[in-house]
């Protein structure tokens, strides 16, 4: 029943070296080449294109850290890795949502894969914590955290845009801020 | 030193931004003071994670972009297609479909069940005893007392008969001194038997011996008013008769005596039952007990049922099973010995109106009376 999806995948080895120099060109190729696939899989199992979307840049990022990490081997096809994640994380939300039926329409070949995701479902946690702290911190703070440590703005610059009359106020300022949000981040659970 | 001043240090350390006379003295302070150490871990953790927390937003943002050059709803239009929409249905809801599937087999089988349907299903087709129940018992009371008188008369005189019993079927002799058979299921609970002959003779008998397996009973005229008759025109059949055997009966499904001929359709009975014949004869309540005959004049069965529902579907009794059954009466019961004939028939040269003429009297009408 299932369909054959054309699409230009890009080569396997070249993929994973545009990977791993960071090429945006090689992201965007590798993204539309295999979004049909899983979306295919998605809808055919009880969810819609949103999850479909959802699931499918989790596992982009999934397979980015693993290859970035240096430890990534391919021992098959990228198209059938990316589709082995994305039906593990399907069946995960399947569970979750009590809509699994017991069964899983599949359209690819795929692989058992139990150790990939479980350093990215920690660093989900984690991330999901420092989020919810940042949204917590209120402004100006989040915003000058996320300026000086997230977008590697010069302590200048904060300071011009938040009109601090020097750079060593808007400095201090930073640091009450930083030991605020780390407060947050380990109170939460 | 204040925390805040701490971290500036510890941030000036790591970003590489101290002298190396300063990262010198660090080092040392690290070294002594374990606190300062794991402050300084513990800072570059977090900050690792808020970095790398703001390269995932990054990358979703970027993966957003693309995402939105992709037309979803071509691509969705053409991968949901197919599989059609009853799949897809039955995919979303298959649970919920066998759950109701199966109450609604559950509720149509709980409703036949309570209804009785199955149960007149399956009794459909099934043997009917052939005895008749007589109309006249649903007569007024007034009649029925004046009916019972005449009987009482009639029984006094001895001879002239009545058609008052409450059931009837059919008997024929076995031997000349007054042993008729019939079917067990004509003589049933009765209180009083009598048979009739075409004359319209009627004496009392006795049960002497009745084989509900066999569905056969032995009755014994005890009316002082019967003379002996004369031998028997025909014979018993030992052997099995074949299938396509011409055979015909007579019976009293009414007063008078009733004449049928058909042939044997099949050597079993109602569902593959060996005891008897199934033989094509329009036969109706009343025939019961009646003799079946082949060309010959050799008795080869008794009529005992017909299936309902089905046509020409009667069952005779097996002669072999009628000569077992004799043979099975105690010796007490019987006056003297009772043998058959089972040698040959007088009548079998004989055209069919002549051998029913000869037979006639030897087939009685058995009228049941109980209260």
């Amino acid at each position: 029943m299932s369909k054959h999806i054309k699409s230009s995948a890009p080569a396997d080895n070249e993929a994973i070296l545009g990977i791993l120099n960071n090429s945006e060109d090689m992201l965007k190729h590798i993204y539309i080449a295999y979004f049909p696939m899983v979306l295919q899989l998605v809808l055919s199992n009880n969810g819609s294109e949103h999850d479909a979307k959802d699931i499918y840049q989790e596992a982009i990022i999934v397979l980015y850290s693993k290859v970035r990490s240096g430890d990534f081997e391919l021992s098959s096809k990228l198209k059938t890795y990316i589709y082995s994640i994305c039906r593990r994380l399907w069946l995960k939300r399947l569970n979750q949502m009590s809509r699994f039926g017991g069964s899983i329409h599949d359209f690819q070949e795929y692989m058992p894969l139990e150790n990939d995701l479980v350093n990215h479902e920690e660093k989900d946690i984690q991330f999901d914590k420092m989020e919810g702290a940042l949204n917590l911190l209120g402004e100006p703070c989040k915003t000058i955290i996320q300026d000086f440590y997230i977008y590697n703005r010069s302590m200048q610059d904060i300071c011009d845009k938040f009109s601090y009359t020097n750079a060593d106020n808007a400095k201090t300022q930073k640091y009450k801020c930083l030991q605020r949000l780390k407060k947050l981040f380990f109170q939460q659970k | 030193m204040s925390d805040i001043e701490l971290l500036k240090v510890i941030e000036k350390y790591l970003n590489g931004e101290m002298s190396i006379d300063e990262r010198i003295r660090f080092d040392m302070l690290r070294r002594d003071n374990a606190d300062v150490d794991s402050k300084l871990k513990e800072h570059q953790q977090f900050s690792d994670c808020l970095k790398q927390y703001g390269e995932r937003l990054q990358f979703e943002h970027i993966l957003n972009e693309i995402h939105q050059e992709i037309d979803v709803e071509a691509l969705k239009e053409e991968l949901v297609s197919h599989p059609s929409w009853i799949v897809q249905l039955w995919r979303d809801h298959h649970s919920k479909i066998s759950l109701a599937a199966s109450i609604a087999i559950f509720a149509v089988l709980g409703t036949l069940f309570f209804t009785g349907y199955l149960k007149s299903q399956s009794q459909e087709s099934t043997v009917l005893d052939l005895r008749k129940r007589v109309e006249s018992y649903k007569q007024s009371t007034d009649k029925f007392r004046r009916s019972t008188d005449a009987l009482l008369k009639d029984m006094n005189s001895g001879t002239r008969g009545t058609n008052n019993g409450k059931y009837s079927g059919t008997g024929f002799a076995i031997s000349s001194d007054g042993y008729i058979v019939t079917n067990a299921h004509v003589v049933n609970d009765a209180d009083s038997v009598y048979i009739q002959n075409a004359e319209g003779d009627a004496y009392r008998v006795k049960t002497i011996y009745s084989d509900p397996i066999y569905d056969v009973a032995i009755l014994k005229i005890t009316d002082p008013a019967f003379k002996s008759l004369k031998a028997l025109p025909y014979a018993f059949k030992k052997a099995k008769s074949d299938i396509g055997e011409d055979v015909f009966t007579i019976g009293y499904p009414k007063n008078d005596a009733v004449y049928d001929k058909g042939y044997l359709s099949s050597t079993t009975g109602f569902n593959g039952d060996t005891i008897r014949y199934q033989v094509s004869i329009p036969v109706n309540p009343g025939n019961s007990g009646g003799p079946v005959l082949d060309n010959k004049g050799n008795i080869i069965g008794i009529i005992s049922g017909k299936q309902t529902q089905t046509d020409g579907a009667a069952f005779a009794i097996k002669s072999s099973y009628l000569i077992k059954a004799i043979k099975a009466i105690p010796a007490d019961s019987l006056k003297g010995k009772l043998n058959l004939n089972t040698n040959k028939s007088s009548i079998a040269g004989l055209t069919r109106t002549q051998q029913i003429n000869k037979l006639q009297n030897y087939v009685f009408m058995v009228k049941v009376y109980n209260n």
